[in-house]
């Protein structure tokens, strides 16, 4: 990452009962996504961000001064665009008014992105002329994401756009926004507590909590390091990227082939071989069995070896990170029951893989 | 007779839409403030002008008599302008009736304005909205049912005045014998026919207002879920 091409925030500021204090450099492309449990200060960070709220700080992205010790840029001038949690459309006007609203307010020769081409992007071409109220949930955050793209944002910032969605909407919306981290050249920073939705969207992962950075990096990696003190507890787990090479008629799998092993998943309805896909194996999913036993009712059988054994949080419990050929996976076990198989660094086991989902 | 009844009905809607126009203008900056600001002014600011709605009228008619007569402060000063005075005369009407009728267009903005919240405004700045602009563009709009009833209370409540008007106005047919004084002037003369007519026609007329006024709120309402 040059320094040239990427964001550098720094805030601080203190509130009762919560202070925040952050120092952050984010790559200039891709999702970045501020992750932590509710209350750590991430929603904070993007309205500093956004200069919503003022803090004491500087923030710059790709060489633009937004905020510094001698200035302070209103949020109306930052070429930014913010999506929120509850979408906030304008209940007075029309689709196409909300849409037009930031649009119209840019000059002409910046409008990076046409307005037919959000429209299409998003999918609104039928909504045009409806009022927001009788839009679905999954269309207002469409909606609300195509009226932020149309000011041609040098950054997008957008505020855990799925957590007021149902899960049916959620399905509806992450398509468009893997369209957008694939097709757009800006930087996103996203918010977000859901470990699934971090891992199938963000590049680069910020982990926060109290109102301070505990781990900022690529999000494979972050995941995976396990000296970083979570406290996700049974949400813990890691991302394989991998490709879909196998599709199953009768038993309705697919199966899934990642640097190091291969797995069986459940099959979804527009999965086609060829397809590039992320998956989470979550650390209290995983089991380990010191030779392949086919006989029993886990089908998902993967060698690996023992790269570290260390104790969790949790009193009793040890994760034991592991490698299935370069890519790292942790899995959590008793520590009683890594003492009576005598687990250790350098030996090779099975893991034997409870569950497997895509990560979404 | 006929200007007996029309001279004051005329001059009374003369009164009325002066006042609700002038104070829209001046309530709603003072609104938007009270609906914004965390200043320490505030709850003082906000005392003042609820202020006409628990003194009597007759208070706020003989301090207003006092500064805009001759040795008052607003007095010497409109005679400073070559106006002249203001007690007695229309425009002294308009200046008293704003006073007493502020609250009545100040809280129901100031509430509007508070309800509609920070958020769209915030929404609105990240869409490169600059301040006035949102105010226009979005504030105004989404506090639209709040004119409306400010607009309607402000009218009515002037339509109504009767013992400010008396203080400072007094009773000169066609500069500031509204309505209300000429109803009190002719139960004083014992001229009930025509207190009747008047009577009648002004409560006839404020329900027609009224009715009007409320339907196109609640259509203005359920218009802004669809």
């Amino acid at each position: 990452m040059s320094e040239k091409k990427s964001i550098s925030a720094r805030f601080r500021c203190a509130f009762p009962g919560f202070g925040l204090d952050v120092d952050l450099t984010l790559p200039g492309t891709g999702i970045t996504a501020l992750f932590g449990h509710s209350g750590c200060g991430k929603t904070t960070v993007l309205r500093c961000m956004a200069g919503l709220h003022r803090a004491e700080g500087a923030m710059t992205v790709l060489d633009e001064h937004w905020q510094s010790a001698d200035t302070f840029l209103p949020v109306h001038k930052r070429p930014l665009a913010y999506v929120f949690q509850e979408t906030h459309l304008f209940p007075h006007l029309t689709v196409r008014k909300n849409l037009e609203f930031g649009y119209r307010r840019i000059p002409a020769t910046d409008r990076q992105i046409g307005f037919d081409e959000a429209v299409n992007w998003l999918g609104l071409g039928g909504h045009l002329d409806r009022m927001p109220a009788g839009l679905s949930g999954g269309e207002r955050q469409r909606v609300a994401i195509a009226r932020a793209l149309l000011t041609s944002p040098r950054l997008l910032l957008m505020d855990e756009p799925m957590s007021a969605l149902d899960k049916a909407s959620k399905h509806d919306i992450l398509p468009y926004l893997e369209r957008l981290r694939d097709a757009l050249a800006i930087p996103i920073v996203y918010v977000s507590h859901s470990t699934a939705e971090v891992a199938r969207l963000a590049d680069h992962l910020v982990v926060m909590e109290d109102g301070k950075v505990l781990a900022s990096g690529p999000t494979r990696e972050t995941l995976a390091r396990m000296d970083n003190p979570f406290r996700l507890e049974d949400d813990a787990g890691v991302l394989v990227e991998g490709t879909i090479r196998e599709l199953d008629q009768r038993w309705h799998l697919a199966r899934f082939e990642f640097d190091g092993g291969s797995l069986w998943l459940r099959r979804d309805n527009g999965m086609k071989i060829g397809d590039r896909v992320r998956i989470q194996l979550l650390s209290r999913d995983i089991s380990l069995a010191l030779e392949e036993n086919p006989d029993q009712s886990i089908q998902n059988l993967v060698p690996a070896t023992i790269d570290r054994i260390e104790p969790d949080v949790t009193p009793g419990v040890s994760i034991v990170r592991l490698l299935a050929g370069p890519t790292p996976v942790m899995s959590r076990l008793t520590t009683r029951a890594v003492d009576q198989l005598a687990l250790e660094p350098g030996q090779q086991v099975w893991m034997q893989i409870k569950s497997v989902a895509l990560a979404d | 007779m006929f200007e007996t009844y029309w001279d004051p009905v005329w001059l009374t809607l003369k009164l009325a839409t002066t006042t609700t126009l002038l104070l829209l203008l001046i309530g709603t900056p003072i609104a938007w403030w009270l609906a914004r600001t965390r200043h320490w002014l505030r709850q003082p600011v906000a005392a003042v002008v609820a202020l006409p709605l628990v003194l009597p009228p007759t208070v706020l008619g003989f301090y207003l008599l006092l500064v805009m007569g001759p040795e008052g402060w607003v007095g010497q000063f409109t005679q400073s302008l070559g106006i002249g005075l203001l007690p007695f005369t229309f425009e002294g009407l308009v200046v008293a009736s704003v006073i007493y009728s502020l609250p009545f267009t100040v809280q129901p903005l100031q509430n509007a304005f508070e309800s509609v919240g920070d958020r769209f405004l915030e929404v609105a700045a990240t869409l490169r909205a600059a301040p006035w602009d949102r105010f226009l563009f979005v504030a105004v709009p989404l506090a639209r049912n709040g004119f409306l009833t400010a607009a309607v209370l402000t009218f009515a409540h002037t339509i109504g005045e009767f013992g400010v008007i008396l203080m400072i106005g007094g009773n000169i047919p066609g500069e500031t014998k509204v309505l209300s004084v000429a109803i009190y002037d002719h139960v004083e003369s014992l001229e009930y026919t025509e207190a009747h007519w008047l009577s009648a026609g002004m409560v006839v007329f404020s329900f027609v207002v009224l009715v009007t006024l409320y339907a196109l709120n609640g259509k203005a309402r359920s218009g802004a879920l669809k």
